[in-house]
């Protein structure tokens, strides 16, 4: 089949819909809007549901309705409005249910700018609601894995009953390339056993996040924390950029890590043994394939570069656990790192 | 003739043990003595039972007293976030649109933290169920003032008595629902004496009837008593509804629409389309005309092509780019657009970047064009040092007056916007650019362009106009001496 040359926002719906997505319920927001303007075109034309909410708050209470009940169901937004969602989110994660949402990141905090920036991090994968619950965490660098990883969001989301973001930013957002759609799926999960549809067959079942014991509010704690391992130890994802023999480690990713890609090649030009670990999922995050890097004796530094303060890279400094430098270089307020900034790093980083 | 042990039974839609609750009383609602909810439950769950819904229907559970519904109804059940009830119930009713979702909410819930997403639901007319129990006070976090409080009302948090300067009066959520033109049914009820629970009967099951019909959005507001945060007995709290509450809170019907409304006008259901036709909904069906590339004839330093677009909003910048990296994409190389985006925006100035290569892309962004190509004068004066040397430079000399000063750099002046003027429409002044570009770098063939165009261009009708532009801006490049 033709590729598309298409905005990695609008790949993301027609993804969604390859990957069976049922609702998209969403409130306007730069740099996230053409997704909402895709599920208003398309979602209708396959008998979905597009409904525009009347508060991201809203919008994503709407999810837990809709993914309460079975299906599959999906918003997205920029960091001001992913701020907003964070109650329903936290929520979602209590009561474990399978939401799919995109926060196309722009430059804050506060209102800040519709520049990309990588500074809901920590919002996103760290929390940013209350309690001890996990997201699982997807992110694309290219319009083709805005649809690929929305549609394994998808899966993922309801694998493990999880909210599930894919988390990208302005840039990959706006960018067009060509995209390679597949095949509509087929076949989605039986939910029965825990969805209320307002039938017969779900009539017992309950969507909650309460338990005012506190033994069972632990326990439903233990069972959470339960499953986030099993996340850790099954969906890690990575892509492996001339890693092999390579002596200083960039860590990047989304648009940094498509600038990294350019940096790795121009170092290796100028005879520095650089590569790049881009991690595809923020959590898990690739945390022991890090470690055996740092282990090796080959690895002599270890360069992470964000659209941040610096956020990702705490958590591979918890992975390195002292044992090699970790350096960083990060841009803020919607400044995309350059090819020759991140060179320079590189060189820095290989004295 | 009715069996008196039938009249008396408890609904099926009622547990016979309350096995959610964490408690050794499990025949026992959690409910205070000559509180509101038990009566208010009794007559839905009857309803319920009446209609022959309990499969179908979804009751949700609020933060407030009645955040234990869940315990009590044998129904499907969801319990949500504090007043965030009406979003919940859109999402349930909006993807299963045959079930019968009931919305159950305090005060606090509905009218103060709430207050928006009931607005909005009621206005959408979503065809849902809603029982707003007013009791002029927050009950489970121990008797807060609510927007409902009565003036002079004392509560933990207004314990001088509500303030209409202070705190604004008691919110009237039925006066206020009714204004809207979407909401079906709006009424409101006591739970006092025996007339007025016959009355809020009947309300209770036309509200329930109004969503079965398909006939939109119901609501029912329920005067409720609270003697526990009011410091009451029972029956002087039925005592002080009647006498204190139904002075500022009026009972009767607010708003009643249902038999104007054909059965199922409100109904939203779902049309059921085969996966299969997916691929021709997305656009993805169609077939474009590709062709392998080949670099051989092409100068060496177009070969990857790094171009930079820059001109005014409206000069068919995006679209230019567009077309440069569709058609890359359709000669089987990759490429990537991206446009001015952030702070470059500033200024009505519009630009982007295209990158087509054979090798993978890593950052998209054009930091050192190898093809600038200036739109206007701003553009000519930002972006000409950026050029790589032995580039090339195309700038539009209809829009700019100053001339470039780099010696290093093929330059190829066009009067694109004159030549677009004269072909019939100022619109196709990039398409003149387009076929300079394609008779400059030679890297993409001139029938894949004509066809990407068909992908890219959104008005049809241009493209005849647009094939002559670009016929017209290769010739001018072919026979330009500079």
């Amino acid at each position: 089949m033709a590729k598309e040359l298409i905005k990695g926002n609008e790949a993301v719906i027609k993804g969604a819909l390859l990957a069976g997505c049922d609702a998209y319920f969403g409130y306007p927001i730069t740099p996230a809007s053409e997704i909402a303007h895709a599920a208003a075109k398309y979602f209708p034309l396959a008998g979905k549901v597009f409904l525009q909410a009347e508060s991201e708050i809203a919008a994503i209470q709407m999810c837990y309705g809709a993914a309460g009940g079975g299906v599959r169901v999906m918003t997205a937004s920029s960091g001001p409005g992913i701020s907003l969602k964070m109650e329903g989110i936290s929520y979602s994660a209590g009561s474990e249910l399978p939401i799919v949402i995109v926060d196309v990141m722009r430059g804050g905090p506060g209102l800040g700018n519709i520049a990309p920036s990588q500074a809901d991090y920590n919002q996103i994968v760290k929390g940013g609601g209350h309690g001890n619950y996990k997201l699982l965490v997807l992110a694309p660098n290219s319009a083709q894995e805005m649809c690929d990883l929305t549609m394994l969001a998808f899966e993922l989301a309801d694998k493990y009953r999880n909210p599930t973001v894919v988390l990208t930013d302005g840039f990959n957002g706006q960018m067009m390339e060509p995209v390679e759609f597949p095949e509509p799926v087929k076949k989605k999960p039986d939910k029965t056993d825990w969805a209320a549809m307002g039938d017969a067959k779900t009539r017992k079942n309950l969507i909650n996040s309460i338990y005012l014991d506190p033994e069972e509010m632990e326990e439903h704690n233990v069972h959470l924390q339960e499953k986030y391992k099993k996340m850790e130890q099954n969906e890690v994802r990575y892509e492996d950029y001339k890693l092999d023999g390579a002596e200083i480690i960039g860590i990047a990713y989304g648009t940094t890590s498509r600038v990294m890609y350019t940096a790795v090649d121009e170092a290796r030009k100028k005879g520095i043994n650089a590569g790049m670990l881009r991690p595809i999922t923020l959590f898990p995050f690739p945390k022991v394939k890090i470690r055996e890097l740092a282990e090796s004796s080959k690895v002599k530094a270890f360069l992470v570069s964000e659209m941040s303060n610096g956020q990702m890279v705490d958590d591979v400094r918890l992975a390195v656990e002292g044992k090699k430098p970790v350096n960083f270089f990060g841009r803020m307020g919607g400044v995309v790192p350059t090819v020759s900034e991140l060179l320079e790093q590189f060189e820095k980083a290989a004295k | 003739m009715a069996q008196l042990k039938d009249v008396l039974k408890k609904p099926s839609s009622f547990y016979d043990e309350f096995l959610r609750k964490p408690d050794n009383y499990q025949q026992d609602t959690h409910y205070c003595p000559g509180c509101g909810h038990g009566i208010l439950h009794k007559l839905i769950a009857e309803a319920i039972e009446d209609f022959g819904i309990k499969d179908r229907t979804i009751m949700i559970s609020p933060v407030g007293c009645s955040v234990f519904v869940y315990y009590y109804f044998d129904t499907g059940n969801f319990q949500v976030a504090h007043g965030r009830a009406p979003a919940v119930a859109t999402g349930i009713k909006r993807t299963h649109p045959d079930a019968i979702v009931i919305s159950y909410q305090g005060d606090g819930d509905l009218a103060a933290i709430g207050g928006n997403n009931i607005l909005q639901a009621a206005n959408r007319g979503e065809n849902i169920t809603v029982f707003f129990v007013n009791n002029a006070i927050y009950g489970m976090t121990g008797g807060q003032m609510a927007p409902t409080t009565l003036l002079g009302q004392k509560t933990m948090t207004s314990p001088y008595g509500r303030k209409a300067t202070w705190e604004g009066y008691p919110m009237k959520v039925s006066e206020l629902l009714s204004t809207l033109e979407a909401p079906a049914y709006v009424e409101r009820i006591a739970l006092t004496n025996g007339k007025n629970l016959m009355k809020a009967r009947k309300a209770v099951r036309k509200a329930i009837q109004a969503q079965i019909d398909g006939k939109g959005f119901s609501l029912v507001e329920t005067l409720s008593m609270c003697p526990s945060a009011w410091r009451m007995t029972p029956v002087d709290a039925k005592k002080w509804v009647e006498e204190a509450m139904m002075k500022t809170f009026p009972l009767g019907v607010y708003k009643d629409v249902l038999d104007e409304r054909e059965v199922g006008s409100w109904h939203r259901a779902l049309e059921t389309v085969p996966i299969e036709k997916y691929h021709e909904i997305l656009g993805l069906a169609h077939e474009g005309m590709e062709v392998e590339g080949d670099v051989e004839s092409v100068p060496k330093i177009f070969r990857n092509p790094k171009v930079l677009i820059a001109g005014f909003g409206g000069q068919g910048i995006l679209l230019l780019g567009q077309t440069l990296a569709e058609t890359g994409m359709r000669h089987g190389w990759n490429s990537t657009w991206i446009p001015s985006y952030g702070p470059e925006m500033r200024g009505g100035t519009a630009n982007c970047h295209v990158k087509i290569s054979s090798d993978p892309i890593g950052s998209p962004v054009v930091s050192e064009p190898n093809i600038l190509i200036a739109m206007n004068k701003p553009s000519l004066e930002r972006f000409e040092k950026d050029l790589a040397p032995g580039g090339l430079l195309i700038y539009n000399t209809s829009m700019i007056d100053i001339k470039p000063t780099r010696t290093d750099i093929e330059i190829l002046p066009l009067p694109a916007t004159e030549m677009a003027d004269e072909i019939g429409s100022l619109r196709v002044a990039n398409m003149v650019i387009i076929g300079a570009v394609l008779e400059k770098t030679k890297i993409l063939q001139k029938d894949v362009v004509l066809d990407s165009l068909n992908a890219v261009v959104k008005h049809k009708k241009f493209i005849p106009m647009n094939s002559d532009a670009i016929n017209k801006g290769m010739e001018y490049a072919r026979n330009y001496k500079g």
